[in-house]
This record gives C-alpha cells, sequence and structure tokens, in this order.
C-alpha cells in the first residue's frame, strides 16, 4: 500500500508496451520536475507499485501483452487503493471506458492525447490523491 | 456438359420449389378427389340401385292393379251375361222386348259399356237380339268367337271387326234348353274397353295396350311398334315366357332411338297381354335427375377442391417467391455487411496500429518543443520556424488521431440484442465516462431523471453510442469558447414512451443544416474533425426501436436534442424489430 505524499512533486508511472512511448512521456515529464517510473506491462507496473510507495498517478495502457490494461488496473486497485490511474488507449470502446471507470479508473483518455490535457489530468488526478492522503494523515494523528 | 448446359439444365431453387409445389397439388388433388369419387360411385350405385328397384317395384304394383281393373271388367261383364243367363228362362231371354229391356238395364248400369244382347242357336243363327244394329238371323255359324263358345261355358273373344265392320268383342255363356246349346251373347263396347287401357298412363310416355296370343292388338297403340333386330316388338314381346301373375319387365330396350321398359302381365287366363310400355328416361327421371344433380355436385366439388389447390399452390409459390426475394436481398446485403465489416476490421486493425506511431510521433515532436525551450536554441536563427513546423506535426497527429477514431467508431461491432435496460443507468455511466472531458472543458452537466422510470427493451451497447455521440457533439458545440457550458440531459415517462433529452448552450445549429442534420455523411465540423455518420446513426437505431428524434436549434443559444422510445409493457413480449418482421 502506498504511503501518503507530502511533497509537491508529484510521481507518476507510465505502463505502456511501446517503449518509445514510455521513454518520450518519461523525458517530457521529467523536463516538468515529475518523479517518473516506466513498464512496458502489466507485471512490471504492480512490481514497481510495490517496490515505491510513492507513486500518485499511473499512465496506464489498456491493450498490452500479458495483463492487459483493465487486469492491471484491477490489481492496482486491489493492492494500492489510493493510486489514481489514468488509462491511456489508442483503441478506445465504450465497453471498455466504462468497465474502467467502473473499476475505478481515475479517467480513460485516447491516444493520441494532447498533452497539456494529459498534464491536467494528471495533476487533478495527483490532487485529489493529496486531498485522500491528508485525510489519512490526519486519521493517523488524531 | 459444358457450362453454358449446366445453366440451362440445373435447376433453380425456385423452380425446384414450383415443381416440388405442382407435384405436391397433383398429390393432393389425387387423394381428396379419389376418396371423393369412390364414395360418390359406391353411393350413386347403391343410390341407383335402390332407387331404380322401388321405381319397378312401384310399377309393377301400379301394373298389377290395372291387370286386376281390366280381369275384373272382363269377369264383371262376363258375370252379368252369366247372371242374365241363369236366372232367366230362354223363353224370356229369346223375347227380344225381355231381351232389349235388359240391355237397356245393362247400358244403363255399366255405363254403355254393352252394345248389344242376342241369343244364337246352335246352328249359329242369332234367334233373338236387342241392339243398335240389325243382326236377327245373323249367322255366326263360320266365326271364331262362335265356334270358341261352344266349347266352354262361358267364353270372352278376341277383339274382331265381326258383321258391323266395327271392332268390339264378345261376351258369351252357353246354356242348355231342351237338351239343345244355346250362346247368350253380348258385345262389349271396343271404346269403353279401350279407354279403359288408354286411361292407364304414366309419366308423359307412359301407356299400356293389349294384345292376344297371336301378338294381335286388342287395344289401339299411341306409338306405331316397329322392329327390333328384324323381329317385330309385339311377336318379341309375346314370345316371352310369363308366369300366371307375375308381371314380366324388359328394361334398356332400344328401338327407335330411345331406350324403353316394358312391363308385361297376362290377361284373362292367359289369353291376352297387358303390354305398358315406357321411354325409360322418362320413368327413371327422377333418378335421372338426381344422377345429373350427383353429377354437377361432384363436378363442382372436384373443381372446387382443384381450384382451392391450384389457388393455395399459386399463394405458395408467390409467398416462396418473396421469401427466395427476401433471402436473396438479405444474402446480397449479408454480403455487402460482409464486405464492411471486413473493411471495418482492416480499418480498425490500421487504426489501431497507426495510433501508437503517430502517438510517439507527436510525442516526439513535443519532446523537441521542449528541447526548444530549452537555453541552448532559445537564440537560434530558425527556432522560430523549428516551433511553426513542430505545432504543425502535433496538430497534423491529431488530426490523424481524429480520424483513426472515426475509423474505429465506425468498424466497431455492436450488440444488437435487446435486452431489459434501464435508461437512466445508461446515460449516468456515460456521464461519469465523459465527467472529466467535460470538466477539463469547463462543461457543467445537469441530470434530470424521472425515478422509477420503466425498463426499455433494447440493445444497451446501441443506446450507448447514441447517448455518447448526442453527449460528445453538445460538448464538441460548446466547445472551449464558453466559459459556462452546460449539457443538461432529463428522462421523463409521458404516456406510453420515454422522453430524453440532452440540451446544450453551445453554438446551435443553422436553420439550413437541420433539415440534413440526420444524413448520412452531413457534417458541419471541420474537415477531419467530423464524419457524419454519428447522427445518422443515432437515427437509425432510434427509429428501429419505434420511436422518433427531433432536433429544436438556435444559433448562439443552443440546441435540443429529443428522442422518444416507446416501452413495450409486459404485454408486449416482440421489440419492435421483431414486429416488423
Amino acid at each position: 500500500m502506498s504511503t501518503s505524499r507530502l511533497s509537491e512533486q508529484i510521481t507518476i508511472l507510465i505502463v505502456d508496451d511501446e517503449t518509445a512511448i514510455t521513454e518520450l512521456m518519461a523525458a517530457r515529464f521529467l523536463t516538468r520536475n515529475f518523479n517518473v517510473f516506466k513498464a512496458n506491462n502489466g507485471n512490471d507496473a504492480l512490481d514497481v507499485l510495490n517496490k515505491n510507495n510513492m507513486i500518485d498517478v499511473v499512465i496506464l495502457d489498456v491493450k498490452m501483452p500479458g495483463l492487459d490494461g483493465l487486469e492491471t488496473l484491477k490489481l492496482i486497485k486491489e493492492q494500492h487503493p489510493l493510486v489514481e490511474v489514468i488509462m491511456l488507449t489508442g483503441f478506445p470502446t465504450v465497453k471498455d471506458a466504462i468497465d474502467s471507470m467502473k473499476l475505478g479508473a481515475y479517467d480513460y483518455l485516447k491516444k493520441v492525447v494532447d498533452f497539456e490535457q494529459l498534464l491536467t489530468m494528471i495533476k487533478l488526478a495527483s490532487d485529489k490523491k493529496l486531498k485522500h492522503d491528508k485525510k489519512i494523515i490526519e486519521a493517523k494523528n488524531l | 456438359m459444358n457450362i453454358t448446359d449446366n445453366k440451362t439444365t440445373q435447376m433453380t431453387g425456385l423452380e425446384y420449389y414450383r415443381l416440388f409445389i405442382k407435384k405436391m397439388v397433383i398429390l393432393l388433388v389425387i387423394f381428396s378427389l379419389v376418396p371423393l369419387l369412390l364414395i360418390n360411385t359406391v353411393l350413386r350405385h347403391y343410390f341407383l340401385s335402390s332407387y331404380s328397384d322401388k321405381v319397378m317395384e312401384h310399377m309393377t304394383e301400379l301394373i298389377q292393379k290395372h291387370k286386376q281393373n281390366i280381369d275384373n271388367f272382363l269377369q264383371e261383364r262376363l258375370n252379368n251375361i252369366r247372371v242374365l243367363a241363369s236366372s232367366n228362362s230362354m223363353e224370356q231371354l229369346t223375347n227380344e222386348d225381355f231381351l232389349k229391356k235388359n240391355l237397356d238395364i245393362l247400358q244403363k248400369e255399366y255405363d254403355n259399356a254393352f252394345v248389344d244382347l242376342g241369343i244364337v242357336d246352335i246352328n249359329g243363327i242369332q234367334i233373338a237380339y236387342a241392339g243398335k244394329y240389325k243382326l236377327v238371323s245373323a249367322n255366326y255359324k263360320d266365326s271364331t268367337w262362335f265356334n270358341q263358345a261352344l266349347k266352354s261355358k262361358y267364353y270372352i273373344s278376341d277383339v274382331f271387326l265381326g258383321l258391323r265392320g266395327q271392332p268390339h268383342f264378345i261376351v258369351a255363356v252357353k246354356k242348355q234348353w231342351n237338351n239343345k246349346d244355346y250362346i247368350i251373347r253380348a258385345t262389349i263396347d271396343f271404346n269403353t274397353f279401350n279407354s279403359m287401357v288408354e286411361k292407364i298412363r304414366i309419366g308423359a310416355t307412359g301407356f299400356a295396350f293389349i294384345v292376344n296370343k297371336t301378338g294381335q292388338l286388342q287395344t289401339r297403340n299411341m306409338y306405331n311398334l316397329q322392329t327390333i333386330n328384324g323381329t317385330s316388338v309385339l311377336d318379341f314381346l309375346n314370345k316371352i315366357d310369363l308366369q300366371k301373375e307375375d308381371v314380366h319387365a324388359v328394361q334398356n330396350l332400344q328401338y327407335r332411338g330411345k331406350e324403353f321398359i316394358f312391363f308385361i302381365v297376362s290377361l284373362k287366363e292367359g289369353q291376352w297381354r297387358l303390354i305398358f310400355q315406357q321411354e325409360q328416361g322418362d320413368a327413371f327421371s327422377e333418378l335421372y335427375k338426381a344422377r345429373q344433380m350427383g353429377i354437377i355436385i361432384l363436378l363442382c366439388g372436384s373443381i372446387g377442391v382443384i381450384l382451392i389447390y391450384y389457388l393455395m399452390s399459386r399463394k405458395m409459390i408467390r409467398f416462396i417467391e418473396l421469401s427466395e426475394q427476401q433471402r436473396e436481398k438479405m444474402n446480397e446485403q449479408l454480403i455487402e455487411s460482409g464486405k464492411l465489416a471486413s473493411i471495418g476490421e482492416l480499418a480498425a486493425g490500421i487504426a489501431h496500429e497507426i495510433n501508437n506511431p503517430v502517438a510517439i510521433m507527436v510525442e516526439e515532436a513535443g519532446w523537441i518543443q521542449d528541447l526548444l525551450k530549452e537555453e541552448d536554441f532559445k537564440d537560434s536563427e530558425n527556432v522560430q520556424e523549428f516551433s511553426r513546423s513542430l505545432l504543425q506535426i502535433k496538430l497534423q497527429g491529431m488530426r490523424c488521431k481524429d480520424i483513426t477514431f472515426k475509423l474505429l467508431s465506425f468498424a466497431r461491432k455492436t450488440d444488437p440484442r435487446a435486452v431489459k435496460t434501464q435508461i437512466n443507468d445508461l446515460i449516468e455511466e456515460i456521464v461519469k465516462l465523459s465527467k472529466q472531458r467535460a470538466k477539463y472543458s469547463h462543461i457543467e452537466i445537469k441530470t434530470e431523471f424521472e425515478q422509477d422510470l420503466p425498463e426499455l427493451m433494447a440493445s444497451p451497447s446501441e443506446l450507448q453510442q447514441v447517448f455518447l455521440n448526442l453527449f460528445n457533439n453538445a460538448i464538441d458545440a460548446i466547445g472551449t469558447a464558453n466559459d459556462e457550458g452546460m449539457v443538461s440531459i432529463v428522462t421523463k415517462r409521458t404516456g406510453d414512451t420515454v422522453l430524453i433529452s440532452f440540451s446544450d448552450n453551445g453554438q446551435g445549429i443553422p436553420k439550413s443544416n437541420i433539415a440534413r442534420i440526420f444524413d448520412p455523411f452531413f457534417t458541419t465540423k471541420p474537415i477531419g474533425k467530423g464524419t457524419g455518420i454519428g447522427l445518422s446513426i443515432c437515427h437509425g437505431i432510434i427509429k428501429k426501436l419505434g420511436g422518433d428524434i427531433t432536433v429544436s436549434s438556435e444559433v448562439g443559444i443552443g440546441t435540443t436534442f429529443e428522442l422518444t422510445i416507446p416501452l413495450f409493457l409486459e404485454k408486449d413480449t416482440e421489440t419492435p424489430l421483431f414486429k416488423e418482421l
């Protein structure tokens, strides 16, 4: 389970089977002062999450070999319920979108995504998580 | 066999069905008509034979009765003379006044059946006479009747012309007086006797006549009887062996081009024969009428059966033809949709595969843009041109994305199966799905759902498609220009329909475009932004559900799409789609 975040730096995990995408996005987020982790499949993503409890937002591809995005989302939400997940797919369907929302995804975005829109979404998602974290800290201090 | 021959000899499905139905109809006709014919034949046979027997029986009875009448008449006339002979002495009988007086009594009593009375001695001389002819002393010595009369106590002669030259016959009684035989005779009026026989009429052609043993007519015959196969009819009939009291019937005797029926019975203890003849068609006219009626009914029934089967077969062929046409049409549609599906799948595959490279390209462009912001490049000579070019790459990449998504949505398969669907839940899901996008675009979503809205029989995925389309259109219409964008979704029940409205306060649709808004491939969005099939698909889906979709819009104020979908309550088990079928 992830612990609460106190710093303003947002930590994200980018999960995509296309290494070029994870690398590029990571580079771009790094230049924007994000703390970035990368994974190329669902299992790796879960490993990263288990090893790093500071991750705020996961950008998760839907179509991936092995564990697909929805399965990974389900496991993430089971193991790390406070981590916000933004689904990112090149093959969007209404069903997948609804299923994702039902499983607890923060949003469902289509590739090619406008980077600015993605940044906004990540910030909104991390704010949500921050609020949760604060509530948990407050609860612990009581 | 070459291909052309194959084409000509090969039987098409329709031809096969036609032949099959023809065979079926022939079999049905045979199996329907054969029992009908058999029943008709059997019934007809029994009916005809029993009715024929009845007719024959009836006629036999009539002939018997007439024979009795004639025999009675002759016997009574003979008895009259016997009484006269036995109750009076010869002195009285040979007295002409006495004789005349008795003749008057007899004529009065028996309606002029007696013409005259006479007493003839053994030598054939008429010794006394009463009557209108002058026959006193007439000599009958050589007359057949006289000689025959002498041989027995009573005698009735055949009809003959005699001395008076008029047809008549004699009733004679032999009486002894002074050891001598005398004949007391009476002449019976031929016309009286003949009219009695002539009165025997049955039907239009039935009449009777009498012949003697040698075949000579004893009464008038209305027909001139001719010959059959060289033999005279009278001879032919006379040769028939008769039992004493029996009526003998001869049927189907053909002469003069017609069939006749004859009844023969003996009279006067076998001396005469009463012959009754009638045209068979007349005798059995009622029977023949019934037979004709039976044939007409059979024919009408058969024609009816054939006609019904013929019409039925035509209807079946028509039905099959229509089914075949529909099947062919559906096949064509299936092939077309198969082609479309293949194209769609191909497009989807390509779109999916293209999205990732395009995403990488756009990201790369973004990355370069990021790098250009670094200090080292800021003062570069071509930095502005680089920025413009990178922006263009990003823009075109986004355009590619829009195109591939349209391709994907076109190719996407939806489950068309109708199930019980709660509209409110479905819209709730769509709203949830698009909430972030709306938030990003500063658009407020207002929902007003009627509680306890009945479930609809519809395909959820199709309705999702409709709602998402309308919702996205609303968001697109508002755009980013309007900071107070609002999309309002209302559901309510009105009678037997559910009303769903999607309203936005976007830019609105010009009046000139409203009429064409549901036309396929009509779009007002910029190139690459819209394909123009979304609303057309929505329209098709709602129409399939038996509902309607309308739009009202005002430029600058906003647009409202209203959907009305009929409710199919529990009693309606079929969806409108099935009803159409």
